[in-house]
Parts: structure tokens; C-alpha cells; sequence
């Protein structure tokens, strides 16, 4: 049978977010898959070394819709280490109060997602109600559905009431009742066991060669979690267990989820019943002394990796950001290979991806396939800049005004 | 037990239930105290140190002084991120987050929000110490 080669994107293949895919075809089976990125690149690593450290968080946070704690946490962290600052007791344990809902939300949110990508709208409309629950808890906690904002240098900025205590444990309640639901749905209803089993599958030697990482590996078996691996934060002090599963494929994926948050619960119930006494933050210098540091964090999605770079100033000196879709694209391409083209949505999905947080640099290649050129900020802005005037949009006014603004603090 | 249509009963228990969808606009929510909104700005309380403009992540606020000890904020309710930081770095307490969200506008203009001073000039001796309410011009056109 002869091959032709479609392209999927970058207008949305599976969630609404920018990217393409090239797949080689014989018939309705995809034989080969490539996959570009680089239609969100957002210019944050170098927008952070021009900002402050405490802007930084906020335009952090920014990474991720979803995982915006996982990220604002993970550059604090790193912060705090080049500054060696020792957050207390009760700002680690609310730091891992706001994880662990962020992780509910996420995980929920990619259930209704998956189900949606299989046609299963039903449960689609039932998880994203529950979901509900917990946005209103983080709005009640922190003031924003998601972008919390509770992160700063050297602590949180706001505090658990007893009250807020309470309604979080009521929240969980309730959450932990409809997770067992659907557990029963996704271990009982046949339409959708025999949807989603043996799509996309991966082995645990490809998920480890592929370095895929979060539940999608643990849905092939791999057994990590830098929750456990390499405790930050107050995991050391928790009880949990990691959750994987044998399937490797997308129906491995929905399970090992699912498990995740029936976990979550029985951490969240820990850090209820011990919050410690104390204050919330501890005093940090604006200026952090040079140094690097790498900071780990398990985002929903897999682990996310911040490295920071302080030159004694205000601002950094670098950020690298690398989020977990970036790790686990590799495996999507191996995972599509001989699925039928209808199946593409949910293997994408099944990763829970995040493209937009996941663009970081851009490499230029010459028409001729053979020199490639990278550019530096300036150039890159020059030519952005004249890429929209040729086009009839003027930016440089509306850019230097900004840059005005900012070098005016 | 494995068998097709496990969500059936729950289906037809939601029949008679409401939507758990709110009517917005017709019915409203309450927002949760901690809420991040509009700001609202104190012009008798700033000193004018701007520590608030040199925190802020997306240069939304700016702080102009117009007459002795007397202070105009001017916040791009357009670039406010609504994160809180110039509030927390206020060592005046000079600005508060209000709950108050609606803030579309067909005008880019009107997502200027001015907070001036009191009209009269507070008398030596008494600066900062006034009570009198701010005289919150908003929205208009910087
Ligand atoms: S930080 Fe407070 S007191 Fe200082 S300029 Fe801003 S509003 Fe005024
Ligand atoms: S809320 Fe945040 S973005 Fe808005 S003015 Fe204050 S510091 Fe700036």
C-alpha cells in the first residue's frame, strides 16, 4: 500500500493549543510520526532575566494555565536555595496543600478532556462539575481559580484559617466520593475500557528510553515520582503511595490518574490534621547572592525542572524552564505508530499536554536544509518587530513604551 | 462488573435536578472574600514611596505626585495581572483588592482607572491624616 503523509495542526489536532504533526499513513494506519513545535514561543526565559525576582513569579506562574503553582513553585525553590533560605514549617505545608488541589484540578480537567477525545461526553460534562469543587476551594484559598498567586520568596502570602480547614476537608469529601464513581465508570463501563485499552501503547522499555516521564510513565510501569524520589517541600513527612499501572497504553494512562487522586485525598487529609503553627514567610533579600541552583518539582503532568542563575543583582541572570510535555513528546510520536488515524485526539491527549508551556527556543534553518542559524534576543526582537511592520502593525512604539515603563521602577 | 451503560442511573437521577450551571448575569455568585480584583487606592494613606510601581510584574500602576504630600495612582486596568503584590508591599496600606471583576470596555481609554486626592489640599500639620473618602474618578481617560 502505498503512503501518503497528512498534516495535523497547528490549529488544535486534540486540545486547543498550537502544534503539528506530520503522519505517515498506509491506509487509516499511521505508520510514522513527526511533530513540530514552536508556534507559542512566548520569550519568557528572557522576559524573566529583565524582571525582578518577585515579578518573576508572577510571570512564572504564567508558564502553565493549569500547572501555574507547580511552576511558581519550582522557581522559589530553586530562589530560596542560591539565597539558603529555610521556608517554616507551615509555609512548606501549605505550599504542598496548593500542589496537591493544583493536581486535582489538573487531573479532573484531563479526564473530562479524554473522555470528550473518545466522545464520551457524558462524563465529560459529570467530571468537569466535580471539578467545580475544588476550582472554588483555590478561589476561596487564594483568591484566583488559577493563577493563585501564594507563592513568594521565602514563604506564602496567605494563610489557612480553621474555617478554610474545614471547607477543604468537606471539598475533599465530596471529591473522594465522585473519584470512587468514576473509578467504578472506568473499570466497569465496556464502551470505554474497549475505547481506550490498547490505544497508543508504549512499553516500559520505550518509556524509559524515551525518557517519558509523570503518569505517563507510570502508566508503562515506570516507577517514579519526585514526589518520593527526591523529597521537596514536606513529602519526606507524608504518606503516599505511586501509583502505576501495567497497561502502558491510554487506558493505563486514565487509571493511573485516577489512583493518583484517590492519593492526593490522603495527602491533603495529612496536611489538614498536621498544618504546624508558625509564620508564613521568612525575611528574603531583594538582591540574591550569585549562585546556581536546580529545583525539581512533580508538576500533574510529570516533573517539572527550573535551573536559576543569580548574579548577586535583582534580577537573575538566567532561567531555564523545562516543562514536563517537553519530556514526554518524545514518546507520542512512538506512541502514535501503528494506531489508526481516528485514535491520534486521545493519544495526544493522553499525555495531558501542554504545548504552549513547552516552546522554548527556535532554530533556523536556511532553505537549503543545511545552515542553521540560531539569533540573540535583539536580533530576534528586530526581527519580529519588522516581520509585523512589513505586515502593517507597528509594535516598536507600543515596545519601547513598555520598556520605558519598566526601566522607570 | 464489567457492562455497557454504568452512568444510565446517574443520568436519569440528574433529570430532575437543577443545572449546575449559574444564570449569569441574571443570577450572581458570591466571590470568595480573598478575591483579586479591581484595586482601590487611598490617595490620604501613600506616602509615595513606589515600592508598589517597582514590584509591580507588568508595570500596571503608577504613582504620580501632584502637590505636596499629595499622591495620584493611575492603574492600566488592561496590564493589572490582579496578583496582589503592590498590596502586599504597601507599607501604608494604601491599596486594597476589591472584588469588583466587571471591567470590560468597548473604549481602551476607559481601562484607565484614576484614584486622585481629595480636592482640597489637606492643611500642614494634619497631611495623611485626614479621613476624608477618596474621590475615586474612575473610569476615564488618561
Ligand atoms: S507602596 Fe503604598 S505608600 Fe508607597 S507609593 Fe505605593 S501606594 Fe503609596
Ligand atoms: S495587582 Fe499586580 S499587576 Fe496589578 S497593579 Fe498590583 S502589582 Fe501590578
Amino acid at each position: 500500500m502505498s503512503r501518503i503523509k497528512i498534516p495535523i495542526g497547528p490549529q488544535h489536532p486534540a486540545l486547543k493549543e498550537p502544534e503539528n504533526f506530520q503522519l505517515a499513513l498506509e491506509g487509516e494506519r499511521i505508520m510514522e510520526a513527526g511533530m513540530r513545535l514552536g508556534y507559542n514561543h512566548r520569550g519568557m526565559e528572557k522576559a524573566c532575566e529583565q524582571r525582578s525576582y518577585i515579578q518573576d513569579i508572577y510571570l512564572l506562574e504564567r508558564v502553565c494555565g493549569i500547572c501555574s503553582h507547580s511552576h511558581s513553585t519550582c522557581f522559589v525553590q530553586a530562589v530560596e536555595e542560591i539565597a539558603g533560605l529555610q521556608i517554616t514549617p507551615r509555609a512548606a505545608y501549605i505550599r504542598v496543600l496548593i500542589g496537591e488541589l493544583e493536581r486535582i484540578h489538573s487531573h479532573m480537567l484531563w479526564f473530562g478532556v479524554a473522555a470528550h477525545e473518545v466522545g464520551f461526553d457524558t462524563l465529560l460534562m459529570y467530571s468537569w462539575r466535580d471539578r467545580e469543587i475544588v476550582m472554588d476551594l483555590l478561589a476561596e484559598i487564594s483568591g484566583n481559580r488559577v493563577n493563585y498567586a501564594i507563592n513568594t520568596i521565602g514563604g506564602v502570602r496567605r494563610d489557612i484559617t480553621p474555617e478554610l480547614s474545614a471547607r477543604i476537608a468537606q471539598g475533599i469529601d465530596r471529591l473522594e466520593e465522585r473519584t470512587k464513581y468514576y473509578i467504578q465508570v472506568a473499570t466497569e463501563e465496556a464502551t470505554l475500557i474497549a475505547r481506550l485499552s490498547k490505544v497508543g501503547f508504549l512499553s516500559k522499555q520505550d518509556a524509559l528510553a524515551l525518557g517519558a516521564i509523570g503518569p505517563t510513565g507510570r502508566a508503562s510501569a515506570v516507577d517514579s515520582d519526585t514526589r518520593r524520589d527526591d523529597p521537596y517541600a514536606v513529602y519526606n513527612e507524608l504518606a503516599f503511595k505511586v501509583i502505576t499501572d501495567e497497561h502502558c497504553d491510554v487506558y493505563g494512562r486514565t487509571l493511573v490518574r485516577l489512583g493518583e487522586l484517590m492519593e492526593t485525598y490522603k495527602i491533603i487529609r495529612q496536611v489538614l490534621e498536621r498544618l504546624p503553627e508558625g509564620p508564613l514567610t521568612v525575611k528574603a533579600p531583594r538582591k540574591i547572592p550569585a549562585g546556581e541552583a536546580f529545583s525539581r518539582y512533580e508538576a500533574p503532568r510529570g516533573e517539572d525542572v527550573h535551573y536559576v542563575r543569580s548574579n548577586g543583582t535583582e534580577k537573575p541572570e538566567r532561567v531555564k524552564v523545562r516543562a514536563p510535555t517537553l519530556a514526554n513528546l518524545a514518546s507520542v510520536a512512538k506512541m502514535l505508530e501503528n494506531n489508526y488515524l481516528a485514535d491520534a485526539p486521545i493519544i495526544i491527549a493522553a499525555i495531558d499536554p501542554c504545548f504552549s508551556c513547552t516552546d522554548r527556543a527556535l532554530v533556523l534553518k536556511e532553505a537549503n536544509g543545511r545552515n542553521r542559524r540560531s539569533m540573540e534576543w535583539d536580533a530576534l526582537r528586530t526581527y519580529g518587530i519588522e516581520w509585523h511592520r512589513r505586515r502593517g502593525i507597528d509594535f516598536a512604539g507600543a515596545g519601547k513604551r513598555l520598556l520605558k515603563l519598566m526601566e522607570g521602577h | 462488573m464489567i457492562k455497557i451503560g454504568k452512568m444510565l442511573q446517574q443520568l436519569l437521577s440528574s433529570l430532575g435536578e437543577k443545572p449546575a450551571t449559574h444564570r449569569y448575569p441574571f443570577e450572581r455568585v458570591s466571590l470568595p472574600p480573598r478575591f483579586r480584583g479591581k484595586l482601590k487606592f487611598y490617595p490620604e494613606k501613600c506616602i509615595g514611596c513606589r515600592l508598589c510601581m517597582r514590584d509591580c510584574p507588568s508595570a500596571a500602576i503608577q504613582i504620580n505626585k501632584i502637590g505636596e504630600k499629595r499622591f495620584e495612582a493611575v492603574i492600566s486596568l488592561d496590564r493589572c495581572i490582579y496578583c496582589a503584590q503592590c498590596v502586599d508591599v504597601c507599607p501604608k496600606k494604601a491599596l486594597e483588592i476589591t472584588s469588583e471583576f466587571e471591567l470590560a470596555q468597548l473604549d481602551r481609554k476607559n481601562l484607565k482607572a484614576v484614584f486622585s486626592p481629595p480636592a482640597e489640599p489637606p492643611s500642614a500639620g494634619q497631611a495623611g491624616a485626614t479621613n476624608a473618602s477618596p474621590e475615586t474618578k474612575a473610569p476615564e481617560g488618561a
